[in-house]
């Protein structure tokens, strides 16, 4: 069933076209990969999907729902989460509390209740505490719990975004490159959390460089040059894609600033 | 800072656990220092300053709310403030109303006021919003000094006493416990709301706007629903005020005393609760104390912001906080 669908979308920074014209599906359940040389629109795709950016043309359709030109709360209110490249973690807070804030769209904020503290509020917020405490020991970031969000090391934070993502209960799943700078343990630790996700039955869409992860987890691969759409296909069908070997490793092209 | 310490040692576990949150520990110092003080208070003066410390917290909590946890400024706090007292005020002396009434209407109409000025602005990103309050409230100060038939000009005019269904709050012995109550309330109220999701929004669009945002906060509605929250409280500071001291004039809505507000919450501590109360107190008696440079108060006010800035940037409570954390952990080894 066709959770997602990208319709002819254009986006240019300048005289840069950072995406040209791109159409594609995303299917409920399903691990899907993009992949592409730097600077080849990944991010700025990821941005659009989440209504960072605003596209220049085309749609995105979440559902029956189009979601082109909305902000990005309601991106999110619509059901799409997200993680990112460089880290945005919430460091004025616990790890704890960041996971909480995952909740957001999940909760009640009626002013009045709030400011009295109603016992419905106080009871809300048990819950939510012992939601997110769940979700911390399910990405193994549990003896965490009360650490302060600039205290932990890099690796404990790209999954504590995810748990933060997963708190929101999205139907749809943007992970960008959680295996990034990770050392080949704590990548593994990645691997085994997305394919659990997607046993689970969680949609994910992963922005990712390492390939062994991308071809190990993914149902279905897109793969981006300069923007367009290079191939598409399973994991095999598109390492056996000729244009994308030539992508990767034939032609030698200056590597543009990292997208 | 030995006796600080002890203190903050639980006396039983469930029971230190149990206070050891600002809401619960920090709401029963305060009000154990509000029960306690007048044991201190010699005379009517002592108790003035009281009240006037007070009623600048009230202000400078809510003041703190939109600075440390919305990252916004507001530059006309000292607008609402008189507003409310004015509102108030005018409502009273001159239509009749109930001085209750008068106080509760003006408040909301200040809650109003700053949601008209609020939504616009702070759909922008940056600091539009302290350029919005700016002109606003040099506006506010211009026409409560000028609209002398409604509001007695540079002279001021004179305010009813607050009476509540016929008790009437006479002398400063009822009114330090009124505005003692008031405190204990913004406090609550202040600590309710950071302590809950909408607490939490505020504090991630502080730490990552975009990913607050990618979460669902509407950042837009959150912080105009701070600000609205900060202007009340600055107009029921402000018709408190005006009722207990019986007497109003433009003086309170200037540019200056904005800056005031502002220079207590930053010295105070951002995104400190108890920060804007400790602010509020130190800088309300520090000219009672330096009467001798009265003249040189604005300048006094400004060493003070630019020593804040160089040796504690977060302020005195939170740098506080922080050193007695490590000599406590200090202790324990």
């Amino acid at each position: 069933m066709k959770l997602l669908s990208v319709e002819h979308l254009g986006k240019a920074f300048g005289g840069v076209q950072a995406i040209e014209d791109l159409s594609f599906d995303i299917q409920t359940g399903a691990v899907h990969s993009i992949i592409g040389p730097n600077g080849a629109g990944k991010t700025t795709l990821l941005n659009m999907l989440t209504g960072i950016y605003v596209p220049d043309s085309g749609h995105i359709r979440l559902g029956d729902r189009d979601l082109t030109g909305l902000a990005t709360h309601q991106f999110a209110a619509a059901g799409i989460g997200r993680s990112f490249q460089n880290l945005q973690v919430f460091f004025n807070m616990s790890a704890l509390e960041n996971v909480m804030t995952g909740r957001h769209l999940r909760e009640r904020c009626s002013l009045l209740a709030t400011l009295l503290r109603t016992p419905a509020l106080v009871r809300a917020e048990a819950d939510c505490r012992a939601l997110a405490l769940r979700l911390l020991g399910r990405v193994g970031l549990g003896e965490y719990r009360d650490a302060a969000a600039d205290a932990m090391p890099y690796g404990a934070l790209k999954r504590l975004e995810i748990a933060r993502a997963l708190a929101a209960e999205p139907s749809l799943l943007l992970l960008d490159e959680p295996a990034a700078g990770l050392n080949q343990t704590e990548a593994r630790e990645i691997d085994a959390l997305i394919k659990q996700l997607a046993a689970e039955g969680t949609t994910i869409v992963l922005v990712e460089h390492n390939m062994r992860l991308v071809m190990e987890v993914s149902d279905h691969v897109l793969v981006l040059d300069h923007g367009r759409k290079l191939a598409e296909g399973t994991p095999a069908q598109v390492s056996a894609n000729p244009l994308v070997i030539e992508a990767y490793l034939g032609v030698a092209e200056p590597q543009a600033a990292h997208a | 800072m030995r006796a600080a310490v002890i203190v903050s040692e639980p006396l039983r576990p469930g029971l230190g656990r149990w206070l050891a949150t600002p809401r619960r520990g920090g709401l029963l110092v305060l009000a154990l220092v509000i029960v306690l003080l007048p044991l201190l208070l010699r005379n009517s003066y002592f108790y003035e300053i009281a009240i006037l410390v007070a009623l600048n917290a009230i202000v400078c909590i809510g003041l703190n709310l939109l600075i440390g946890y919305a990252g916004q400024i507001s530059l006309g706090h000292a607008g609402f403030f008189a507003l409310g007292g004015y509102g108030s005020a005018i409502l009273s002396a001159q239509h009749g109303w109930p001085s209750w009434l008068a106080m509760i209407t003006s408040c909301a109409a200040v809650g109003l006021l700053a949601f008209v000025v609020g939504r616009p602005t702070l759909r922008l990103k940056g600091h539009y919003l302290a350029m919005a309050t700016l002109g606003l409230g040099i506006i506010i100060s211009i026409v409560l000094t000028t609209e002398d038939r409604l509001t007695g000009g540079p002279d001021g005019m004179a305010v009813p006493a607050l009476s509540v269904f016929g008790w009437v709050l006479r002398g400063e012995r009822t009114w330090y416990w009124v505005v003692a109550a008031a405190l204990l309330l913004a406090v609550w109220l202040a600590l309710n709301l950071i302590e809950s999701p909408t607490g939490r929004a505020l504090r991630a669009l502080h730490g990552s706007e975009i990913a607050a945002q990618t979460l669902g906060v509407d950042s837009a509605r959150f912080k105009l629903r701070v600000f609205v929250i900060s202007a009340v409280f600055a107009a029921v500071a402000g018709a408190l005020t005006a009722h207990y001291a019986g007497f109003i004039t433009p003086a309170k809505s200037t540019f200056m005393h904005s800056v005031e507000l502002v220079i207590m919450v930053v010295f105070g501590g951002m995104a400190s609760i108890f920060g804007a109360v400790v602010g509020a107190l130190v800088l309300t008696l520090l000219p009672q104390l330096l009467t001798v440079l009265e003249d040189y108060e604005t300048m006094v006010f400004g060493a003070v912001l630019i020593a804040t800035m160089i040796f504690f940037p977060q302020g005195i409570v939170p740098t506080l906080a922080r050193w007695l954390a490590s000599l406590k952990q200090g202790l324990r080894r």
